[in-house]
């Protein structure tokens, strides 16, 4: 069984240019025979304003949303906000980075990280001297 | 004086917004203390001269599954949240995402025509506008003289 923890260090390295709220998306990580698979809630997020980038281990997904003012209206009442989210896992499985499928969909990222195969097992015969 | 109402409310109601900036500052910090919002989904309501825009968070939820209604002053946001379908034997690290039905209720300052609403949704963010109905508008009142 795989083990996977966020990035301790995500969103601590230096401090953001920008003003505006990094948010942890909400995830589901489930794993099979053959691959890994996310989904993280993105809302607001369209899918060229994702970045989703495989460094050796850490797999760090990042988008940012627009945020959208209609002219002439103004905030009465506020309960989710709007910006940037960014989540940061180590795997500890091996991944293939070429085969990484992801599709956003209705404001939800689905992620699929197949396994990389091992190099078969080799087997040694041993040669008995006679 | 206003007699002070609780629960129904949305357009004065201080505890919840404070409940909402405590809800606001666990998703900033931390990943582990992560938690769901407390209600689903959550709205933003944006007031113009010319009506309402609401707008809802609402990812993986299909339009088809959002089920929209007006009634006189109120607003009312049903739907469900479907879980993925997945291979039967996968092994789960983490489970945030929340599912099963929704309902919201929103209490609005108006009565609307149900005919003038329009509702869209795009990368899972849902925004129904609201117009004010003409009766509603401010009126300029001439004064004549006598």
């Amino acid at each position: 069984m795989a083990d996977m923890t966020a990035h301790p260090q995500a969103g601590e390295r230096a401090e953001r240019t920008r003003n505006v709220p990094v948010l942890v998306p909400a995830a589901d990580i489930y794993e099979t025979e053959d691959a890994l698979f996310l989904s993280l809630e993105m809302p607001g997020v369209s899918p060229d304003a994702v970045n989703i980038m495989l460094d050796q281990r850490v797999l760090t997904i990042s988008g940012c949303s627009r945020v959208s003012v209609p002219e002439g209206y103004s905030l009465t009442h506020h309960e989710y906000r709007e910006g940037n989210c960014e989540r940061a896992f180590t795997l500890s499985l091996a991944i293939d980075s070429d085969k990484i499928e992801a599709e956003l969909k209705e404001g939800v990222l689905r992620l699929k990280l197949p396994r990389s195969q091992p190099a078969p097992a080799k087997t040694i015969n041993v040669k008995t001297a006679e | 004086m206003v007699r002070y109402s609780p629960g129904t409310d949305l357009w004065g109601e201080p505890l919840s917004a404070l409940q909402r900036i405590q809800e606001e500052i666990n998703r900033a910090f931390g990943d582990q203390r992560w938690s769901p919002p407390a209600e689903f989904p959550p709205i933003n309501i944006w007031r113009g001269l010319e009506g309402i825009i609401v707008t809802a968070e609402i990812p993986g939820v299909s339009l088809d599954a959002v089920d929209l209604a007006v009634h006189q002053n109120t607003l009312t946001i049903k739907g469900r949240r479907e879980p993925e379908a997945r291979e039967p034997e996968a092994g789960f690290h983490r489970r945030e995402r929340v599912f099963g039905p929704f309902s919201r209720t929103i209490p609005l300052p108006f009565n609307v025509d149900p005919e003038q609403v329009k509702a869209t949704a795009q990368n899972g963010i849902l925004t129904v506008e609201l117009p004010r109905p003409e009766s509603d508008k401010p009126r300029k009142i001439k004064i004549s003289q006598s």
